[in-house]
């Protein structure tokens, strides 16, 4: 199986005191869903944007498609061109994406940077607007849209670049469970069907399952403290409790007034309690 | 449930003022905050609502370039108008465009002469009285030192009023019946440079963004405080989220850059070729230059 990332005792600093990630040691085979799990703070935002060659690590190294990134080779516009067309980050907050006076202009700006003819671009823009069902936004200003539309429209902006590898910066967060439960559907049938590699960093362990075949779990020390399946990881209450994933909380039992035994309320996360 | 918010039902079931409102009540309000809040509410209905770009008038439909370069044409025309009956027929010509366009005439027309003199009017009050423009005295204030209002600085003062008033009639209507991308694109299209539509674009779309921050922040103070703030403590508060809000728009410059680079950016704008124009955008150009010819032609 073909290797898209390598990293080899990574390590990033945004400056003195400011460590993001210390001795990371990972890789991300190509067609595969990953997933980057950690608590706040833990790193997984900086290595996605490390993957995306918008930061290069302070110490140790990255290897993206055999290449060993480098400034150098950065600044070298047919390489940069070819890796920009290759990996597509969705941000966290779409504010940050949606930067153009419309929706289309955000959705051809990728396209129309990386040089494509304007044929084409105007052809993808269409091509992705139709594939998310958002057409009818074409025209519309970015921040008038609702929170799950400039997702979706943020997503579009770099599916239009027709990514091999779609890096995912909390991707459910603020949405609501409908528009959740649809974009996840969505990313699930893009890696199954087009193959796409799927590198999703989230503290959500919700969609964990869905989202990822393979995961690795950061500490709030910024180092990578473990890597297995779903199923390997969340299981493992230890491990989850020490890197702040999940927490023993207090909660009132129904039990002690009803006999039948049931919970004030539903329990979606995973957690630990006796049963009273 | 209560359908008015701001007060709570008491036992007896009348609505009384709470404690809060009380407070509310005797303290006056945060001009500052109220400044941020008003400035954000004429901006979201006036600039961002785009309410009468999207009627379907004729100047709403014509292409951006050619309104553009109409624009400009009729704005040169009122400079080059040197009598004033000339520029009454501009601005004429200004309010049936507007008229034309679906715009409320009385909204037009208070937008344009609200401002006007507390920005041309300073400028052009002086100019009325004898001791800048010497002429035949409409009113005589004063006979020793001599101080008079006079007719020719009357028409002078006239003549920058009405002058202003037409052109910014003409930007107006512009801005008012053409949303901001198609304006962006008609700059684009008129060969201004690439980075100079984008930055505009990106601070038209970031200013509303951290308008309403700045509105969050003063309305996250305010549901922790309460009673009278003193006025240095206000100043400093101010101080600080000036402070704070930098910071943010400092960090959000940041992330959209690398956003933007993530996307093939290398610092240098490219955009797509407009549409062609049809016969009527060019007709209506057509026009719009004719304007300032005529008015030149006329002696102004």
């Amino acid at each position: 199986m073909n290797i898209v990332f390598k990293a080899d005792h990574l390590s990033f600093s945004y400056g003195p005191g400011q460590l993001a990630l210390e001795d990371v040691s990972l890789e991300i085979p190509q067609g595969r869903k990953v997933a980057l799990l950690g608590a706040n703070g833990s790193g997984k935002s900086t290595l996605l944007k490390l993957l995306d060659a918008l930061y290069l690590p302070t110490a140790g190294s990255l290897i993206a498609f055999d290449v060993p990134l480098t400034q150098a080779l950065l600044e070298d516009e047919a390489f940069a061109f070819a890796f920009r067309r290759r990996v597509g980050l969705v941000f966290q907050d779409p504010e940050v994406q949606l930067f153009s006076p419309t929706v289309w202009d955000d959705i051809v700006f990728g396209p129309l940077h990386l040089g494509l003819p304007a044929v084409e671009v105007r052809e993808r823009a269409a091509e992705v607007m139709t594939l998310l069902g958002i057409e009818k936004l074409a025209d519309r200003v970015p921040h008038r849209l609702s929170g799950g539309e400039k997702k979706k429209v943020a997503l579009a902006s770099v599916l239009a670049i027709h990514p091999e590898v779609l890096l995912l910066d909390e991707p459910t967060a603020s949405l609501d469970p409908r528009s959740q439960a649809s974009l996840i559907d969505f990313l699930y049938t893009l890696n199954s069907e087009q193959n796409v590699t799927l590198v999703t960093a989230t503290h959500d362990l919700a969609i964990v399952s869905e989202m990822a075949d393979w995961v690795y779990v950061f500490a709030e020390d910024h180092h990578l403290i473990a890597q297995g399946t779903p199923a390997q990881i969340l299981g493992d209450h230890d491990l989850l409790l020490s890197a702040n994933l999940i927490h023993a909380h207090a909660h009132r039992h129904l039990s002690r007034l009803q006999t039948d035994g049931t919970h004030a309320h539903e329990h979606l996360g995973v957690h630990e309690h006796e049963r009273s | 449930m209560n359908s008015d918010n701001r007060t709570l039902p008491s036992q007896d079931g009348s609505f009384r003022l709470t404690p809060l409102e009380m407070a509310g009540q005797r303290r006056r309000r945060d001009w500052f905050a109220k400044t941020i809040e008003d400035i954000t509410g004429t901006l979201e209905s006036t600039v961002f609502a785009e309410e009468i770009a999207h009627l379907p008038g004729i100047w709403q439909g014509v292409d951006p370039r050619a309104k553009v370069v109409a624009a400009i044409a009729l704005i040169l025309a009122a400079s080059l108008g040197r009598t004033i009956p000339t520029l009454i027929a501009l601005y004429t010509l200004a309010l049936v465009i507007a008229v034309a366009g679906h715009i409320p005439l009385d909204f037009f027309v208070k937008r344009v002469w609200l401002f006007l003199p507390f920005f041309t009017g300073i400028i052009a009050l002086p100019a009325i009285f004898s001791i800048v423009t010497p002429g035949r005295a409409l009113l005589v204030i004063v006979q020793q030192p001599y101080l008079a209002v006079t007719e020719q600085g009357v028409r002078t003062a006239l003549l920058l009023l009405l002058r202003v008033a037409t052109s910014v009639s003409f930007a107006v209507i512009l801005i008012l019946t053409t949303r901001w991308a198609s304006l962006v694109g008609g700059l684009r299209a008129l060969r201004v440079p690439q980075a100079f539509v984008l930055i505009l674009g990106m601070t038209y779309r970031y200013i509303f963004l951290l308008l309403h921050t700045a509105n969050d922040m003063f309305l996250a103070r305010k549901s922790r405080v309460v009673g009278r703030i003193k006025g240095a403590e206000e100043r400093l508060w101010i101080g600080n989220s000036i402070g704070v809000l930098l910071g943010k728009s400092y960090h959000l410059s940041d992330q959209v850059y690398l956003a933007m680079v993530s996307r093939g950016f290398r610092g240098e704008a490219k955009a797509l070729q407009p549409l062609r124009m049809q016969p009527m955008d060019w007709l209506w150009m057509a026009v719009g230059l004719l304007i300032p010819i005529i008015v030149l032609t006329l002696g102004g």
